[in-house]
């Protein structure tokens, strides 16, 4: 009897011991799911997914958890919906309803600037193939895919980038580990853009470009021009740039629902319920593949490093295309404008919009750089598709 | 064509990834210029006439 009371104690305690003994790694876990907890409660950097992704990594963490365990809650979540890609999808289709392309239909030309915006997706590839061969514990067969992942972080969009490494940890060509940290680095680092795009705006323009003020955009957009945009656009995906299809395709879905007015409740189903069960649960699936021993490793510190590294090039490719421009149109561009060629909507736009009135009070950049921040959302999905049709190309996906 | 030695594999994608990337988006935007001269906004003017 007393036997059986001081088995059933010790089953009790043997968390405890656990964590106390070898538990390093979970602790580290569980206090970084604590910091992620502060940013998204106290400070509101990106809540919606970084709660529970946050919690997903509590769960994962506390000594004994089988939340990922063949069976378990998460992984069967992670299966369900990460595993074969269709969360990242659903949370594009709820994008889509949301974003309201008239601005860059009104002034196409600002597309270009969602273009030079996902430099920095090209550049920190290169820039990862050179670093990763010296990082300890990567297998050089996975080189190129684990540099492609990091790099997609460079198009500032959350479901391209775990789209993208999901692909990759599928077919075994990175750690499936390296997921949850680069989710977490793309959903942190689009979060902190307002941190990181205004000193290299002011580090890469003259006080005399910032204030250049920008005429009114001209005009409204046709019904029939904003419904055959989406349609217009996915077919040209498909024709040029087919393993990105599934991306394009959903967002434009979505948007083509909003557009059109002839299915309100599923657009109004699209832009919320879908688009909050779906990140709900990818969040917590992600979460979830953030335990201590698979996360705490070298490539992850790269992955930040990196993925740091990828949203500046990308605010600066867009800046020199607005310098450009600048200087092609005779000072009638402002430069500014380029910094919001990245997928970060809407925030990189207003961002423009601060910063221009910042130095010029009759300064109304709203509009131009909604334009150029919905190129940026068009252009990050379009570049992730060519980079997987190119990779199709080299045999690297099949 | 996987054993690509690094360098070649990522300039390679800089260039054809990147150029494909400005040259599509160009491509769309030269549709978007048809597609809303195509379809106009109807304006109150339009609207009166009719």
């Amino acid at each position: 009897m007393l036997q059986a009371i001081l088995d059933g104690l010790s089953a009790l305690s043997s968390g405890v011991l656990h964590l106390a003994s070898n538990g390093g790694p979970n602790l580290v876990m569980l206090t970084i799911a604590g910091i992620m907890f502060y940013l998204a409660i106290a400070k509101d950097v990106e809540p919606l997914l970084l709660l529970p992704i946050a919690f997903g990594c509590f769960l994962a963490n506390l000594p004994f958890s089988e939340v990922m365990d063949t069976g378990g809650v998460l992984k069967t979540m992670y299966d369900f919906g990460i595993g074969n890609e269709l969360f990242p999808l659903l949370i594009f289709v709820g994008i889509g309803s949301m974003t309201d392309f008239s601005p860059l239909l009104a002034e196409p030309k600002l597309l270009l600037f969602g273009a030079a915006g996902q430099l920095g997706i090209f550049a920190t590839l290169l820039l990862a193939l050179f670093l990763l061969p010296f990082v300890p514990g990567i297998d050089p067969s996975q080189i190129k895919a684990t540099a492609v992942s990091i790099a997609s972080i460079g198009a500032c969009d959350g479901p391209t980038v775990i789209y993208v490494s999901n692909l990759f940890a599928g077919l075994g060509r990175i750690d499936p580990a390296m997921v949850g940290a680069l989710a977490v680095a793309a959903y942190s680092y689009m979060a902190l853009v307002p941190i990181i795009q205004p000193p290299i705006m002011r580090l890469m323009t003259t006080e005399k470009e910032r204030a250049v003020k920008m005429p009114t955009v001209k005009g409204t957009v046709s019904k029939t021009a904003l419904i055959a945009f989406p349609l217009v656009v996915t077919l040209i995906t498909g024709l040029i740039a087919p393993k990105g299809l599934p991306l394009m395709g959903m967002i434009m879905l979505g948007n083509f629902m909003k557009v059109t007015g002839a299915v309100p409740r599923l657009a109004k189903a699209s832009e919320n319920e879908i688009a909050n069960i779906a990140t709900l649960f990818l969040g917590l699936a992600i979460g979830g593949t953030m335990a201590g021993a698979q996360f705490l490793k070298m490539q992850t510190l790269l992955v930040f490093s990196l993925g740091l590294v990828a949203i500046i090039i990308d605010t600066v490719g867009g800046l020199l295309l607005g310098k450009l421009w600048y200087l092609l149109s005779g000072g009638k561009m402002n430069p500014l404008i380029g910094a919001a060629g990245i997928s970060a909507y809407p925030m990189a736009a207003r961002l423009v919009q601060n910063e221009g009135q910042r130095w010029n009070k009759q300064n109304f950049l709203l509009m131009h750089a909604m334009g150029a921040n919905t190129g940026g959302q068009v252009g990050s999905v379009m570049a992730a598709a060519i980079m997987l049709s190119v990779l199709k190309g080299l045999g690297i996906i099949p | 064509m996987d054993n690509l030695d690094n360098l070649t594999f990522g300039l390679t994608m800089l260039l054809v990834g990147m150029g494909g990337t400005l040259l599509t988006l160009f491509i769309v935007t030269l549709c978007i210029r048809g597609l809303t001269s195509t379809f106009p906004p109807v304006t109150e003017e339009t609207d009166r006439k009719e």
